[in-house]
């Protein structure tokens, strides 16, 4: 722990937290923020839910509705669930690898504050003249005839976030490549740097296509081109294909970390080697690999032709393979262990059942013909929930349960956890199970409204009540952090007692330069094989004891972010010919660029930690953490 | 305590009746009643998956429950330290190879059904007499309402679709302003109605509408258009081959003004008030309408494809169209009557003439 940081007061601490580079407190403000916005994208879903909680409900108009549940579904994707993985994979990776910090801290905390200001300019627009209201895919016929400038802001915002993204994935991906500690091969990578590296390679790949569509109708809207507008020739087909090539492999940047995460705490809490490693790493880089294959199956109602529709139906139902692989691994990891019924573990072994039937539902939904049936129904509203709730909140809950100590030092009470586990899980069946048979039954999806003689009133009502449970999991689940945190009752390393990868070997929350020395790796699960050799130290080590250079803190990356932030009102409103927005844009493109002409200009060569320091550090950490 | 036992069983197996009932959904709407050869199709796909999958959900959960119990620490012992086993071929490559196996039994019912779906070579055919061995009808989706345009006849509704049972019926969709997708959950799966191109596919309607509780099969939007979206509903009405002649015929011709002395009056209205410059009410014509063409306004089973039909909902519709459909594109009274609204007889004339036009009769 760093000495200066304890002994300041809160003004310094939080000016120390948006100044850093430090991966570990990028990390603590992605799961801030992004669980601000997964609490406001809660409360969206709760609005959706009251409102079809029966028929013909006016507790929101068709109009806040479209809003909604537009915000619902753009915030929770973008927002909360991409953020919160973000974290997970700031906090732990660079852990797990044995690197001090991702390549370029830098750009980690440009990346976070790019997401940050995106996610607070699109949240603005519930303020500002109204939200987007063309679904969280934004078609681009809908987009365009939309009124209000809740199109622009959803542009605007994702832009920006997108960068912010882009970077961190380019960031990940270069850390993975060249910073593994001494004898950390590829193949003994924990599964989660495994993920988050695939997962890193489909961001690099994915938000590209997003971007020049995002582009198109930024410059459709706002200044005049025709990319979409099919009475001047253009095709908005063309929207869907660029918004699918990125949203299909985005689902898979959600749902390969969650794997990654359900992967560890398979073996943590089963306190075995992950059953058929190689098979899982395979099988990530393949599902990864047909994750671009296989967008048209979002399109197969568009009017493609039998030979599109037929090809990518078979490749879809393709990537059914590498994911059982991964359930029957796990599975199989679970068999013959030594299984414990930690909070994570039961978000993990939950996990199971929910994911297989949305992936089931998933596979149903490759089959075109009966896709038509099935497509824009609640059905696929029940699939997709299946997969990213089933499959990625869960996860994103056992990690907070499971990483917590490793980034606060603290204990969530398992007590509360549980409770927390049973009221989500079972929340989360009662409300989209029934959606399923809701589908089936003609419901499509989007609607803010049902009338009483169509038969789906009590379906409805149920699906309801469900959201009710996982409403009071959340809020159990907050309770849960407060109260820890006041409590404040401090753990050791390895606080879950069977850790195997490496950022189990160091203090909790770990020094801010995380290894005094750097390990050497001897094999998979190196932590594993030096507790089972008696190794006190839990690892040995690849160099002598000697001066760390780090990196200093900097204001800067909120000043970049700032400046596109400014310059985004200027250019949303553009259209409404004042004359103010050109300035606007001029000066927060100046803030930008000059900020980053000043980092370019003036060398910040960092600093070093001596080692007279470490040792002290050491010592001192060894008499308070054991 | 046996009998008990039974009369508890019994309950149950109510419930679970009631709720597998309650299931299906109504037969108007329900994908899982199917009442055309399509939906039946794709319903018999959505069999076969079920019991696929099935397969693979029981097999997931034997593996998983045993794996669960078996193998609890509390069970073990927490010294236990379990063999550090790390993966076996065989394992990898049964897991590999059966679903494959059952990728397959899906992927060519799959592969089949998706051509013979989009097979339309039977739609320009010409029958010895130069008719068109099946029907045509163009569809075209505006925000918030449908337009049916049968070319070969020459005629042209909105909102209730009227097609015969038993034969192939082709649908050309295409969408006037934003992107819809027109789907008649009972009858097959929806196909897109774009902005930039006209998407052709064919349903078959196997069973006549009249013997439905409501009298009509409904139809839906299903792709996101805007604050009405929910309530972009059609109606679908089947009919014999017979029936629909007569209706054919009975649209061809030039409608012929109300004997009710009200009725007539409405007529009068529905030309000063400019309704007409919308609305025609002669079911010859083609699409392009700005507002439904209401020659069977008096055989609809809605009003506006939603509203329960009789004149009151008829009335207070004409007077306030936007607060039943947001966004919708029909103009207030004010906006054609010098800034005032309608009054009441006026209203109760306009319902009276519209209530009057029909085709069925």
């Amino acid at each position: 722990m760093s000495s200066n940081a304890q002994k300041s007061g809160f003004g310094a601490t939080v000016w120390d937290y948006i100044t850093s580079v430090d991966h570990k407190k990028i990390a603590i403000l992605y799961l801030m923020s992004g669980g601000l916005f997964f609490l406001i994208g809660g409360i969206e879903a709760m609005m959706i839910r009251i409102q079809l909680m029966k028929a013909g409900n006016d507790f929101l108009s068709a109009g806040t509705y479209n809003e909604v549940m537009t915000m619902h579904g753009t915030t929770m994707i973008f927002l909360a669930a991409m953020p919160l993985l973000l974290g997970f994979m700031n906090a732990i990776m660079p852990l797990q690898i044995g690197a001090r910090d991702v390549a370029f801290p830098f750009l980690n905390s440009l990346g976070f504050w790019l997401f940050f200001f995106g996610g607070i300019f699109l949240n603005l627009s519930w303020f500002l003249g109204g939200a987007p209201d063309a679904g969280w895919t934004n078609y681009a016929s809908l987009a365009l005839a939309s009124e209000s400038h809740g199109i622009d802001f959803y542009a605007l915002g994702l832009t920006i976030s997108g960068f912010g993204t882009l970077i961190s994935g380019i960031n990940f991906l270069v850390t993975i490549i060249n910073m593994r500690a001494p004898g950390m091969t590829y193949m003994r990578m924990p599964l989660f740097t495994w993920t988050t590296f695939v997962a890193s390679a489909l961001i690099l790949l994915a938000f590209p296509p997003l971007t020049i569509a995002i582009f198109f109708m930024v410059f459709d809207r706002l200044f005049g081109s025709h990319f979409f507008d099919v009475a001047a020739g253009g095709n908005t087909i063309i929207w869907e294909h660029l918004f699918w090539i990125f949203g299909h492999p985005e689902v898979y940047i959600l749902i390969l970390p969650a794997f990654g995460i359900f992967s560890e705490i398979f073996a943590i809490f089963s306190r075995k080697r992950l059953f058929g490693y190689t098979a899982l790493v395979f099988a990530t880089i393949l599902i990864g690999f047909y994750g671009f294959m296989v967008w048209a199956h979002h399109m197969f109602t568009v009017g493609l032709g039998p030979t599109a529709n037929a090809i990518f139906a078979l490749a879809t139902m393709i990537i059914a393979v590498p994911t059982g692989v991964k359930i029957f691994n796990w599975l199989l990891t679970i068999w013959g262990g030594s299984v414990s019924f930690a909070t994570p573990m039961l978000y993990a072994v939950g996990f199971i059942p929910s994911f297989v039937a949305g992936g089931v539902t998933g596979v149903m939904q490759a089959m075109a013909p009966l896709d038509y049936q099935l497509h824009d129904s609640y059905f696929i509203v029940a699939h997709f929930h299946y997969v990213i709730v089933g499959g990625v909140v869960l996860a994103i809950f056992a990690a907070t349960h499971l990483y917590w100590p490793k980034m606060f030092g603290t204990m969530l009470s398992e007590k509360l956890g549980k409770v927390t586990f049973w009221l989500f899980f079972i929340g989360f069946h009662l409300t989209f199970f029934i959606q399923h048979f809701l589908g089936l039954m003609g419901m499509p999806r989007r609607v803010y409204t049902f009338g009483a003689d169509q038969g789906w009133d009590l379906f409805n009502a149920i699906s309801s009540a469900g959201a009710v449970f996982m409403a009071l999991g959340v809020i159990i689940m907050l309770v849960n952090v407060v109260l820890t945190t006041v409590k404040n009752e401090r753990v050791g390393n390895d606080p879950w007692g069977d850790g195997r990868t490496l950022e189990w070997a160091i203090p909790s929350p770990p020094p801010f330069y995380n290894f005094a020395q750097t390990p050497l790796v001897r094999g998979l699960d190196t932590y594993w094989i030096e507790k089972m050799e008696g190794n006190k130290e839990g690892m040995i080590y690849a160099e002598p004891l000697g001066d760390i250079h780090m990196p200093n803190n900097s204001f800067l990356p909120v000043v970049m972010s700032f400046g596109l932030f400014v310059a985004s009102f200027g250019a949303l409103y553009h259209p409404d010919d004042l004359p103010w927005t050109i300035p606007v844009i001029v000066l927060g493109l100046l803030i930008t660029f000059g900020s980053m002409l000043l980092r370019s200009l003036k060398d910040d060569l960092g600093f070093h930690i001596h080692k007279e320091d470490l040792i002290k550090d050491r010592e001192g950490v060894k008499t308070d953490g054991h | 305590m046996i009998n008990g036992l039974k009369k508890w069983r019994l309950f149950t197996l109510m419930a679970a009746l009631i709720f597998f009932l309650a299931g299906c959904g109504r037969e108007e709407i329900s994908t899982l009643i199917p009442a055309g050869g399509v939906a039946q199709d794709q319903f018999n796909l959505l069999l076969l998956s079920s019991a696929v999958m099935l397969f693979v959900i029981i097999v997931v959960t034997i593996v998983y429950v045993l794996a669960i119990t078996k193998f609890r620490r509390s069970k073990l012992g927490d010294e236990m330290i379990p063999e550090q086993v790390e993966g076996s071929a065989k394992l990898e490559f049964l897991w590999t190879a059966i679903p494959i196996v059952l990728i397959i039994i899906i992927a060519i019912p799959t592969v089949y059904q998706t051509f013979d779906l989009a097979d339309t070579r039977t739609m320009d055919v010409e029958a010895e007499d130069g008719s068109m061995t099946n029907l045509t009808v163009n569809v075209v989706a505006k925000l918030y309402w449908w337009e049916f345009e049968y070319p070969e006849q020459g005629i042209v509704t909105a909102q209730e679709l009227v097609v015969p049972t038993d034969q192939r019926v082709y649908f050309n969709v295409v969408s006037a302003d934003v992107k819809h997708s027109f789907w008649i959950p009972s009858i097959g799966g929806k196909i897109d109605a774009n902005p930039e191109n006209t998407n052709t596919f064919y349903l078959t309607f196997d069973q006549e509408s009249s013997e439905l509780e409501d009298g009509v099969f409904y139809g839906k939007c299903a792709e996101l258009c805007g604050p009405s979206h929910a309530l972009m509903d059609f109606k679908v009405k089947t009919m014999n081959a017979e029936d629909f002649e007569q209706w054919v015929t009975a649209m061809q011709e030039e409608p012929t003004s109300p004997s009710d002395e009200l009725a007539q009056t409405g007529e009068q209205l529905f030309t000063e008030k400019t309704c007409i410059g919308c609305h025609a009410t002669s079911g010859v014509g083609t699409t392009g309408g700005v507002g439904p063409n209401l020659a069977t306004f008096g055989d609809r089973n809605r009003v506006a494809g939603i509203l329960e039909h009789n004149e009151e909902n008829l009335k207070a519709w004409i007077q306030d169209p936007q607060q039943f459909k947001p966004g919708n594109q029909m103009p207030d009274p004010s906006s054609y009557n010098n800034g005032e609204p309608l009054t009441e007889q006026e209203l109760d004339a306009l319902a009276a003439y519209l209530m009057s036009l029909s085709v069925e009769q």
